[in-house]
């Protein structure tokens, strides 16, 4: 059954590229299966994978290493990318939850939203969505040596962003995208509470006139971006920019506020270690 | 597995209470157009990889027109003899309109089913308690102390259909695919105990409320003796059972609005209420002080159904939104629909007999309510603040 | 034949004569008499310490040390040291005995048999450091249910229509118990209402008045109503934050309040409004409740005296039938319901019935707690406990046994520099927590004081917050009553079925 499926399944383009289709008859594959055919795939050499009518099928892309590309049609499912180390991902449409958990290198684009949790852990890598995201976004991601892992969101983001952070950057632009192609300002506001609840090293961006004083968690600051901190975000945004079609003088349209964390130990001071 | 009966929780097993992670489905049409089950099973069956082949269940709405003013009390029986005990004590206080088995896949695609059974069912009028008050009597005395006997539904014009295995093998045991309903919602189980137990599985229901839940409710104890002080009792050894008789509790009997009765199963921190105007100020501090035991505490997302009078679908996600939940509306947003994952909505979209498209996919904020309803539309979006939409006015203020 | 020395002495004050420089500090800061100068060195009478370690502590030297005298007296594992010693000291005085503090015979504490739960998978725990716990309660009475009414033509129009009923919004679940002006010195009682008024929790008066210089605290603070209503005038009833009408008090049951005369100075004499020097005695039943219509009558007259403006609740000692007794107040029309264990704490109260008397508060907070749900009460009025709780533990499993709110004493005088001597009722407390004598009094420094009892409450509200995020609850009001969440692993299994909790391993 499964061989069947592979045969039907693929149309050999040229040496490198490969379709999957990943419900074939209108019935969507088990992910194990999807999963194999992929592992096949980038056994066989080949180095661009397109996957069609994806329908939440989890783990997509899961350990991979090396120049890969892929290409998602549809619903990937939970944990897209976990643990990759290089390849690059696009989701012509949004993702689930936890896009990208622990991942080491590469990148992962999504045309849509993205759900809750993404990034969660990541050392290193790109991750860019093009519209809004969920709660606990780009929580605990983490510095290392030259890893440094960078997430930007179009859209607005929900509760809990950043949390835990301990290096790398988020950036959230905040805004709409509307069905005709225009770009406007979203009139939403651009993050839940407890922003960057926990932080200890790392930055987060937020393009907005709000006020996020009241917003902000233990151990978060507000501050004005400064010159330093805006060059180093400028190659990321014009990156985002031209993946998406953003206009780049858009960006500027509205002023950045960075979040960095008061302390590396924010919480030092909360425990006694008395002999009783 | 096979288990010796399978409308009570085996003995060992008793003292334990079940978790479950699962997955969730659901959708309202608002012109209130039946249609089959086909549809919900498709988006269920999807979510495959949040189950683990230990219960599953559906809830229609709708699927009764000609039974529509009768209680359709949906049984499960161990034996021919519990099951003539109880239909002879239901003859004693009441009348039964029609009787007869649900019909079931045959031959049977699962391991030695219970007897399946339906009845059509009035309470005898009484001046001292109203008619659902009884209903609601009987099933509590029914699950609690006629052995081997469980009734899985007592709504009018609606039933539950659930048990012991995979979300198609009980789609298709119970022949989902023949029933016609404006309004579905489907449960897929993961259970962290080894038995599944037909009562066990989702969805729970108390007359016209039925609850499909993924998560754990961490407040379960003190929700019990909650609502134990006002005569429920919980038997079912799973948190959801709580959930579903907290809402019978604050919208029938205390006949809360339905906005403020989910405040008060998810309020919004005190942190957040101290930022609002007086006026909502004092009434959310009003709800959470007198709804204090009602909270629902820990990772929870629910589809909760209810027809009284008009079926009303609402999902609710905990204030923390540790548990995903996912809205749509079709084209024409006539429909609306839940579910778990986007994936239910990708499924629908892959069917081959008719593309289903969508205006809308969002999700909703934690701790707000999306609520829709047969021939109003929908009411609230999830996106809203709370109390946004509601004019509020507060005796004294 | 002479008897008296055979009076044993407990404590055996030590003193090193390398370390003593003979700065003669000792001696002045003992106020029983037990440390004395002969003009060439310190000599203690042992006979006299109380092993309050003031000395102790005020030695620059580090000279002295107060330890325990076992040598005296032969080992009995029936007749142990203390019940000798309670033979021989009511054979030389013929009275009753009077002790203070909570009881102290050695009887298993329930709380140390409970075990509580955490999260493992099946659901996450919460990060209290970075996510909102919240630890608020509403003290007072609340509605069986809310009523709104909707307008038919547009349902978004609401109304509530229910009205809050006098409450009280406290930040921790957390009350310092009724320590009087008398019991207790005036800085201690400052330290202890800036305390409150700081952290925004409650305290209560003890049945000693109020204090003019208090009023300023009225808001944190519940007063009380005793049998002997010392200090019970319109200002009284005018300046607070609740009323709590005493029937008993854990530490002894059945009794009335005892100030023995000494503790009786001016200040005392003008706050109570007695005679100075006299004893203040509170009579052992209220003389206008003898039965339980009588007390939902003075619950009455209070909520008119104070123009239904604040709650008024009632306290009893916790005893054999504390379930129906909690109704009966309930019904009575109490906002709050104060339960004392029997190892609470007092002043003075006669031995016997210290040590004897009462239950302790796990089994009456389990037993009243579920007569109250039986008879669909308990959501509508706030269970305040303890006697004793000790620390947050303690407080943690109070909660998850059925109380809303633990309050506590011992602790809070021991943040103070208490020392547990159990000699509060002879009022020459040398902390200056439980004397009335200028001299002694001064040195309990209230900025101190209060800084410590605020650091106390803090870090057990922290611990309770750790808890709940392991349990994976993030609200106080989740984890009360939720039995679910303990276990019990202590010998005796009918403990746990009568506290419905299940066994460790159920």
């Amino acid at each position: 059954m499964v061989e069947n499926t592979i045969q039907k399944g693929k149309t050999i383009q040229n040496n490198k590229i490969i379709n999957i289709n990943s419900a074939p008859n209108g019935e969507p594959i088990e992910y194990k299966t999807l999963n194999e055919q992929i592992h096949e795939a980038v056994n066989s050499g080949y180095k661009k994978i397109i996957l069609n009518d994806v329908c939440g099928q989890r783990f997509i892309g899961a350990s991979l290493q090396g120049d890969l590309e892929f290409e998602i049609n549809g619903v990937p499912g939970n944990d897209l990318g976990i643990f990759m180390d290089g390849p690059k991902i696009t989701v012509n449409g949004s993702c689930e939850d936890q896009a990208g958990n622990t991942m080491n290198d590469g990148t992962i684009i999504i045309h849509g939203d993205g759900g809750d949790v993404i990034g969660l852990s990541a050392r290193g890598g790109k991750i860019y969505i093009k519209k809004d995201v969920g709660y606990r976004v780009g929580i605990h991601i983490k510095e290392y040596e030259r890893k440094h892992p960078v997430i930007i969101v179009g859209g607005i983001a929900r509760d809990f962003l950043g949390e835990y952070m301990a290096g790398g950057l988020i950036i959230i632009l905040g805004l709409k995208f509307l069905p005709d192609g225009n770009i406007i300002e979203n009139e939403s506001s651009i993050c839940g509470n407890e922003l960057g609840t926990g932080i200890h090293r790392g930055k987060i961006f937020l393009r907005t006139e709000e006020d996020l004083e009241d917003k902000l968690g233990v151990g978060a600051k507000l501050f004005e971006p400064c010159e330093e901190d805006l060059k180093q975000v400028e190659s990321y945004l014009k990156e985002f920019c031209e993946i998406f079609n953003i206009p780049y003088e858009l960006i500027g349209k509205k002023p950045f506020k960075v979040i960095k964390p008061i302390s590396k130990r924010p919480f030092g001071g909360n425990y006694c270690g008395q002999i009783i | 597995m096979k288990w010796e009966n399978y409308t009570s929780l085996p003995e060992i097993f008793r003292n334990q209470r079940i978790f479950d992670g699962c997955g969730i489905s659901g959708y309202l049409n608002i012109d209130g157009k039946r249609d089959s089950g086909s549809k919900v099973i498709d988006m269920l069956c999807i979510l495959h990889d949040r189950e683990n082949g230990l219960g599953a269940g559906f809830a229609g709405y709708g699927i009764y027109p000609n039974y529509k003013d009768y209680y359709a009390l949906h049984f499960l029986f161990d034996t021919e003899q519990i099951k003539e005990k109880v239909l002879s004590h239901l003859e004693k206080i009441g009348y039964i309109i029609h009787s007869e088995p649900i019909p079931t896949k045959t031959p049977s695609n699962i391991d030695n089913p219970p007897i399946i059974w339906r009845v059509f069912y009035e309470p005898k009028q009484m001046k001292s308690i109203s008619n659902d008050e009884q209903i609601v009597n009987l099933v509590m005395q029914i699950n609690e102390h006629f052995n081997g006997a469980f009734i899985m539904s007592s709504g009018k014009n609606m039933g539950v259909f659930k048990g012991n295995g995979w979300s198609h093998e009980i789609a298709e045991f119970y022949n989902i695919k023949d029933y016609k309903a404006h309004m579905w919602l489907a449960h897929s189980r993961f259970p962290t105990n080894t038995p599944g137990w037909w009562g066990g599985a989702h969805p729970f229901n108390l007359l016209g409320t039925s609850v499909v839940h993924n998560g754990e409710i961490t407040s379960y104890g003190t929700n019990k003796r909650y609502l134990e002080s006002f005569g429920y009792k919980c038997t079912l050894f799973t948190d959801t059972e709580v959930i579903a008789y907290l809402f019978d509790l604050l919208v029938r009997r205390h006949k809360l609005p339905l906005p403020i009765a989910n405040l008060a199963l998810a309020p919004p921190l005190f942190d957040e209420i101290k930022k609002m105007d007086k006026k909502y100020q004092i009434a959310l501090k009003n709800i959470r002080a007198t709804y204090r035991s009602a909270m629902l505490n820990g990772p929870f997302s629910v589809v909760i159904g209810y027809n009284d009078p008009t079926s009303t679908m609402i999902g609710l996600s905990d204030r923390k939104k540790l548990r995903p939940l996912v809205a749509a509306a079709s084209e024409d947003e006539n429909t609306i629909y839940l579910s778990s994952e986007e994936a239910s909505f990708k499924r629908l979209m892959l069917n081959e007999e008719f593309k289903y498209e969508f205006s809308e996919i969002w999700h909703p904020k934690s701790g707000t309510a999306i609520i829709a309803r047969v021939g109003e539309g929908l009411l609230y979006n999830g996106l809203e603040k709370p109390l946004e939409k509601i004019q509020l006015s507060v005796m004294g203020v | 034949m002479s008897l008296q020395h055979i009076s044993p002495t407990y404590f055996r004050v030590k003193i090193d004569r390398d370390y003593c420089k003979k700065c003669k500090r000792c001696v002045s800061h003992c106020s029983y008499g037990a440390l004395s100068f002969n003009g060439e060195k310190i000599i203690a009478d042992d006979s006299k310490c109380v092993a309050c370690q003031r000395c102790v502590s005020m030695c620059p030297g580090k000279a002295i040390r107060v330890v325990k005298d076992e040598s005296y007296l032969p080992q009995h594992g029936n007749y142990t040291q203390r019940i000798r010693n309670i033979i021989w000291a009511q054979s030389g005085n013929g009275g009753v005995l009077l002790s203070a503090t909570g009881n102290d015979r050695p009887i298993r504490s329930i709380f140390d048999d409970l075990l509580l739960d955490a999260c493992q998978v099946t659901n996450p725990s919460i990060d209290p450091l970075r996510e909102t716990i919240e630890t608020k309660i509403f003290f007072g009475r609340k509605p069986q249910q809310l009523d709104f009414s909707v307008d038919p033509k547009d349902p978004n129009k609401v109304s509530l229509k229910t009205e809050f009923l006098p409450h009280f919004e406290i930040d921790m679940p957390l009350m310092i118990g009724h320590m009087s002006l008398g019991s207790i010195s005036y800085n201690a009682c400052m330290a202890i209402y800036q305390a409150v008024n700081e952290l925004n929790v409650l305290a209560g008066s003890g049945e000693g008045g109020l204090h003019p210089d208090f009023y300023e605290y009225g808001k944190n603070i519940i007063t009380e109503v005793a049998s002997g209503r010392f200090g019970v005038d319109i200002k009284y009833l005018q300046n607070t934050a609740g009323l709590e009408i005493k029937i008993g008090q854990g530490a002894k049951p059945g009794h009335g309040g005892h100030l023995p005369g000494e503790k009786v100075n001016s200040l005392i004499s003008q706050t109570r409004m007695i005679p100075k020097g006299s004893d203040a005695l509170s009579p052992y039943p209220h003389h206008d409740i003898y039965s339980i219509e009588d007390l939902a009558q003075l619950i009455a007259a209070l909520k008119e005296a104070t123009r239904y403006k604040v709650p008024i609740g009632v306290k009893i000692a916790a005893v054999h039938n504390s379930a129906p007794i909690a109704v009966g107040i309930v019904r009575g029309g109490a906002d709050f319901l104060t339960l004392d264990g029997f190892r609470g704490g007092t002043g003075a109260a006669p031995r016997i019935i210290r040590d004897h008397a009462g239950i302790p508060i796990e089994l009456a907070i389990a037993s009243v707690d579920q007569r109250l749900r039986q008879e669909g009460l308990r959501d509508q009025i706030t269970l305040v406990a303890g006697g004793s709780i000790r620390y947050s533990a303690d407080l943690i499993k109070a909660i998850a046994l059925g109380a809303d709110v633990g309050m506590v004493g011992m602790p809070v005088l021991i943040a103070m520099g208490c020392r547990v001597c159990q000699q509060c009722f002879r009022g020459l407390c040398s902390w200056g927590i439980a004397s009335q004598r200028e001299y002694l009094v001064k040195r309990l420094d209230i900025d101190v004081a209060r800084n410590r009892i605020i650091n106390l409450f803090h870090s057990w509200n922290e611990e309770l917050k750790e808890v709940l995020g392991a349990m994976g609850i993030d609200s106080v009001e989740s984890l009360r009553s939720n039995r679910d969440r303990l276990r019990y692993i202590g010998p005796n299994p009918r403990i746990a079925e009568i506290l419905n909790v299940k066994h460790a391993g159920e």
